[in-house]
């Protein structure tokens, strides 16, 4: 009954591999030589071990009439040549290993254990050396599916994070040359043409087009551009010739500044992966001391105190089967391998996370703070009205947007777009920018403030008080009160929807920080059901907020913070875990995060925390089951139940079942 | 100081040996290997020649995984 089960088995070996190599022709299955060469050595010694076994023993008979003994010494030479075209190269890696003092390397015991079965063969004269060599076949196709898997995936992964730009087309004296995109310098013209990558950050100077950004965002939506905008390396550029004034270096602009994060991501471990490395640094010792034990006590304990027979092979056969299951292939491939996966789907969605202790980290979170400007809500200002001006509106307006000229704040954005001329930087001068209260500026000479209440309170100007819901720039020109602009900020079209998924997923509280006032914030925190607001809050205290709440919970659950402007950069690195967004937050925020959305879609955090999820899901059923079919298997080994067929079938098939579920975190549509 | 090698190893096991063998070599403050992107990060200690240190921690990586590859600029 076994050798009908190990022949259908090794038939099917042999159908597999050679289904394989006939595949290997065809340039999509993308093996590397090293793999196909593995490959047809499993087709080889499946092959010459099933006709071996099928060959009656008859067969030799004859041979025996030379001399006496001559069948015998023949089957085994065939069975050792098969032996050592499966096995020549761990052969060898035992041996240098040995040399380097390296006993508890995985060949040597691979080697050992084989070895010694093809000994204990010899030894009892049973002629079945089929075991050893099988658990060398296997042991090798384990070894070829996991180097097949781990290579495949690496490529997929690198696919999606194909961005990095190879040439820039340079105008240079009116010719265009293709040069590194290392060698362009800011301000200098480029030319995209269409189906090519943006290699390099800035602004549109000429011509317009669509671009395909979803290996950035993973938005297959594309995105139309018009000259005077701001454009964003990593996009490829699909239907027009654009001509492109760089803004950055290269080595500054978006591109490089994701690879360069996608590219060091693997190398802040998780608490996971240090475990199982610790694990396999103990694993491995562990079960060979107990196979050494156990290939000693109980036949000495037989000798000496039950004068019992030893049974020396019995039990050197079960400490040789220890030997098998020794390897920690299985979880340390596939720890790590969950979290890349996991890191790779994210950033086909358009997260990046910058390393797998974030994506641990991220699937405890419990405590959601969001900034409010840029977060929930657009960013764009758009300024909605003029109260109690003691000048033109245009005017008022014109003063407003010369003071804050030179700021980034989304505010003085609105405000210089609404005044919506050309601004002359030579008329301002003497600016000073009050952290969380406005801007004093002097301009033609008169001095101007711009900013919040408190900024008024500061001067010791009085103030009149506005009721429209929005962002109030109070204005005093030359020490006078001058009226107010009102600004207002529209909701991210995802953002009632984002909230409302984070707590699906299961956070237990959101919070919302702001600098903006009361009004409008709770008005925004009561539209998105925000269970907590704080307003009116400097820089400062966002922080000094953060790490309130951060004492308050257990150790336990972690708390995410996220955000996009300058501001928020010292509490996206005070919280556990820091979000900022992407395309359009600070390089600062982006610098402090640990994870970035890219299209600034805040729907997107739930789904981040959902993809973590996910992946530590996988990483827990990986330890769990892996380490669980090992130690069972050891028992059974140790009490002889398994032999070395069960073994190296439970280590092979634990890596294989491991690794294909692993690969698993790659897949996030659906979260 | 802090640098990035390429390198190429076939088992995440093996890895594991690599970045504890790099830790291990004179000059390196710390060395993180990443199986996955196939990258060694490696942190030196002030003072100490990057290429000088490299060649050591490739020979004891050898040592301990005959069958890795450090691409050493």
């Amino acid at each position: 009954m076994q050798a009908l089960i190990i022949n259908i088995l090794l038939g099917f070996v042999v159908v597999l591999a050679l289904g394989l190599l006939i595949w290997s022709l065809n340039s999509s299955s993308n093996m590397t030589k090293k793999q196909l060469k593995v490959l047809w050595r499993i087709f080889l010694a499946a092959a010459m071990l099933l006709i071996l076994e099928l060959i009656p023993a008859s067969f030799f008979a004859p041979l025996d009439n030379v001399f006496e003994g001559l069948s015998f010494i023949v089957v085994l030479i065939l069975y050792l040549i098969d032996y050592l075209i499966i096995g020549y190269d761990i052969l060898l890696k035992a041996f240098k290993g040995i040399k380097n003092g390296q006993v508890f390397d995985e060949c040597f015991l691979m080697a050992v254990a084989t070895l010694g079965a093809l000994a204990l063969a010899l030894y009892d004269r049973s002629g079945d050396y089929t075991e050893a060599i099988a658990v060398m076949l296997f042991y090798q196709i384990g070894e070829w599916f996991q180097s097949y898997a781990v290579g495949k995936s690496r490529r997929n992964i690198s696919e999606l994070m194909d961005i990095r730009p190879d040439y820039a087309n340079v105008l240079r004296e009116d010719k265009i040359s293709r040069v590194d995109p290392d060698e362009v310098q800011i301000g200098e013209i480029i030319v995209v043409n269409p189906g090519e990558k943006v290699p390099i950050d800035g602004k549109v100077i000429e011509g317009e087009s669509t671009l395909n950004t979803s290996a950035l965002t993973g938005e297959s939506l594309p995105r139309d551009i018009v000259v005077g905008d701001e454009i964003t390396s990593g996009c490829i550029n699909m239907t027009g010739v654009l001509k492109i004034q760089t803004t950055k270096e290269f080595g500054e602009s978006t591109v490089s500044k994701i690879l360069d994060l996608v590219e060091n991501a693997g190398s802040r471990k998780s608490k996971s992966e240090d475990f199982i490395s610790k694990f396999a640094r103990i694993y491995t010792p562990a079960v060979c001391i107990s196979a050494l034990l156990l290939a000693l006590i109980p036949p000495l304990f037989n000798l000496l105190f039950l004068h019992a027979p030893a049974d020396w092979h019995i039990w050197v056969y079960r400490a040789l089967t220890f030997l098998v299951i020794s390897c920690p292939c299985a979880l340390v491939i596939s720890i790590p391998l969950s979290f890349f996966a996991g890191i790779g789907g994210a950033g086909k969605a358009g997260i990046l996370i910058k390393g797998s202790n974030y994506l641990e980290t991220l699937s405890k979170t419990e405590i959601v703070m969001f900034d409010k400007t840029g977060t929930l809500t657009q960013g764009v200002f758009v300024v909605s009205d003029i109260h109690h001006n003691i000048m033109e509106k245009e005017k008022l307006l014109e003063y407003a947007a010369l003071v804050e000229s030179s700021s980034s704040h989304p505010i003085s954005k609105s405000l210089i777009k609404a005044y919506g001329k050309e601004i002359d930087q030579k008329r301002v001068s003497d600016i000073k920018e009050l952290s969380g209260n406005g801007v004093i500026a002097k301009v033609d000479g008169l001095e101007v403030a711009a900013g919040n209440d408190k900024l008024m309170a500061k001067l010791g100007i009085e103030h009149i008080e506005c009721h429209s819901v929005g962002t109030i720039i109070h204005m005093a020109i030359d020490g006078k009160y001058a009226g107010h602009i009102v600004i207002a900020d529209v909701l991210k079209a995802n953002a009632e929807k984002a909230i409302a998924a984070l707590k699906k997923a299961g956070i237990k509280k959101t919070v919302m920080l702001t600098g903006d006032r009361k009004n409008v914030a709770e008005k925004v925190a009561a539209d998105l059901k925000i269970d907590e607001v704080y307003s009116e809050l400097m820089p400062s205290d966002k922080v000094a907020k953060v790490e309130e709440f951060m004492e308050k919970k257990s150790a336990r659950a972690k708390l995410a913070f996220v955000g996009d402007g300058i501001n928020d950069a010292p509490v996206l690195r005070r919280a556990d875990i820091g979000i900022a967004m992407g395309a359009m937050g600070s390089d600062a925020a982006i610098e402090a995060a640990d994870v970035v959305l890219m299209d600034d879609d805040p729907l997107k955090i739930a789904k981040a925390v959902n993809i973590s999820r996910k992946c530590l899901r996988i990483v827990y059923q990986n330890i769990v089951f892996a380490i669980g079919i090992k130690l069972i298997c050891l028992i059974l080994g140790m009490l002889g139940i398994a032999n070395m067929w069960l073994a190296i079938f439970a280590d092979v098939g634990v890596m294989v079942i491991a690794v294909l579920n692993a690969i698993r975190a790659l897949f996030v549509d659906k979260l | 100081m802090k640098k990035t090698y390429k390198i190429d190893v076939d088992c995440a096991n093996c890895a594991n040996k690599m970045e504890e063998a790099a830790r291990k070599t004179e000059g390196v403050k710390d060395a993180v290997v990443n199986f996955m992107a196939l990258k060694m990060n490696v942190e030196f200690e002030e003072g100490q020649d990057p290429h000088k240190v490299m060649e050591e921690v490739y020979k004891n990586c050898k040592k301990v995984e005959d069958d890795c590859i450090i691409y050493i600029k």
